[in-house]
């Protein structure tokens, strides 16, 4: 149940998810802002301000992929044996301490590889969202790589300029990935290769 | 996990973390569905009263014009059947590209296997950049074709990777050479025997695909000029964020209160109707999930 509604949101696609970011958050008609000001708050133009761009982007990322991204994790639990919990209640082991000893090491790999997948993408941040989210008013907080070389290229077609940017941007996230690899598996033996 | 533990010793502090592990958990599933609730509630109420804060719980004001005027928009109509159309070809195609490459990948005595293997997987690492795909696609004069639609993405090198893995770990190499004295073609090894016993896989990648079709606008916006061709998602981007009335502050008042009343009817049904044929096909395949993550975390 937990599973089937969590999940849900990941399969909605960008462009609804910033529709309902817009609605929610209208500045006259929202949800959001009703409740502020039901509460006797005055009403904020959230999507028009540029400090509520980051935030914004955060937590409708989480809202929408934390759910989905615990199947991995899931996963990676559901291979760990049986008997280990066994032996721990046997012995005695309460649950934090079962989660610490058994838990936390069996998915510690898993965690690994998530982050180095991370920060294998940290210069790709979603193009598809800031795009969407991307207005004249808060513009100087959102621009990404991504939304430059769209708008260099296609928008004002200099395409060579707008192709080595990516070239670019390709080759330092390889140098992030390799380099985040190698620390992961110094300190932990895990790594993607 | 949770269902061999609850018998035997149950200390205070169990029933402590217990006791905050529901209670979080509960607050997050509240959060996450609440909104989706909130849409629906709100696609059938009043707009005044959506808009004026008194819908927050039950729907008010029941009606049903917001999804009549949805349903008889001729834009949103052709949105639907170009959407419908776009992600079925698209998740045949890639289904069957991605099963037929899987197969390959996964057999042992496959001519040049270590070098096909880099080849796609330095892909998933690698690609040319928006630009260079672009003017390649140019290029072909696929522009503005539906066959650009079907075609972008329908080679998922992870899905590839994942089919490969299932295949080599589900289905017995024994298997596969008892067919192959009985007389059995590669082609008909794949049709009778590969395929049926991959009908997990096959079901987690329709999704795969289908969804990641149905949700992309951004394909469409650049490589279709013509607007008898666009998908829903992008007749939705604009009617829900390029239209929206917040983001134009430069229209005359009446225009603007027009604009204002008719996509304040609208926004609400249409994102459920866009999301409606995802969110049917979810549950079905729901099952499969964590065996498919499973499989894709298996390397090598």
């Amino acid at each position: 149940m937990i599973q089937t509604i969590t999940y849900a949101p990941h399969f909605i696609s960008t462009v609804v998810l910033v529709g309902m970011m817009m609605v929610f958050l209208s500045p006259r008609s929202g949800l959001i802002n009703n409740i502020i000001q039901m509460l006797g708050g005055e009403p904020i133009f959230f999507m028009a301000k540029k400090e509520w761009f980051i935030p914004l982007y955060i937590l409708s990322d989480i809202w929408q992929n934390t759910g989905w991204n615990t199947i991995i994790y899931l996963a990676a639990l559901t291979s760990v044996n049986p008997e280990l919990y066994e032996a721990a209640i046997v012995d005695g082991a309460t649950k934090l301490q079962r989660i610490k000893h058994i838990d936390i090491p069996a998915i510690l790999p898993t965690i690994v590889i998530t982050l180095i997948f991370a920060c294998g993408g940290i210069m790709n941040v979603g193009f598809e969202k800031v795009f969407l989210m991307q207005n004249s008013l808060n513009r100087e907080v959102s621009d990404v790589i991504a939304t430059y070389v769209f708008e260099q290229g296609l928008i004002r077609a200099q395409y060579s300029y707008s192709t080595a940017i990516g070239l670019f941007n390709t080759i330092v996230n390889i140098i992030l990935l390799i380099t985040v690899n190698k620390i992961a598996k110094k300190l932990t033996d895990t790594s993607l290769w | 996990m949770s269902g061999l533990n609850t018998k035997l010793a149950r200390t205070k502090e169990d029933k402590i973390f217990d006791a905050v592990n529901i209670t979080l958990l509960s607050l997050f599933t509240l959060a996450v569905l609440y909104p989706l609730y909130f849409v629906v509630i709100s696609s059938i109420s009043d707009p005044a009263y959506v808009s004026a804060g008194k819908v927050l719980f039950v729907p008010k004001g029941i009606t049903f014009e917001g999804y009549n005027r949805i349903f008889s928009d001729k834009s949103i109509i052709l949105g639907y059947k170009n959407a419908v159309v776009y992600a079925v070809l698209h998740s045949v195609f890639g289904v069957f590209l991605t099963m037929t490459a899987g197969y390959a990948m996964s057999r042992k005595d496959f001519f040049g296997k270590g070098f096909f293997t880099v080849f796609l997987l330095i892909t998933l690492y690698f690609n040319g950049g928006l630009i260079p795909t672009y003017l390649f696609i140019n290029y072909l004069g696929w522009i503005n074709t539906t066959w650009i639609m079907v075609a972008l993405g329908a080679v998922n090198i992870f899905n590839i990777i994942v089919a490969r893995t299932f295949i080599q770990s589900t289905i017995s190499n024994e298997l596969l050479e008892a067919a192959n004295i009985d007389g059995c073609s590669h082609l008909k090894i794949f049709f009778m025997i590969i395929l049926p016993l991959s009908k997990p896989i096959i079901a987690i990648m329709i999704l795969y695909y289908f969804v990641g079709k149905w949700n992309d606008w951004f394909a469409a916006l650049i490589y279709l000029d013509d607007n008898k061709k666009y998908p829903l998602q992008l007749i939705l981007r604009n009617i829900l964020i390029v239209n929206a009335p917040s983001t134009e502050m430069t229209r005359d008042a009446q225009e603007y209160a027009t604009q204002q009343r008719v996509t304040e009817l609208l926004q609400y049904g249409i994102i459920i109707v866009a999301s409606v044929p995802v969110l049917v096909m979810y549950p079905f395949v729901q099952k499969y999930f964590v065996k498919g993550v499973m499989i894709g975390s298996i390397k090598g």
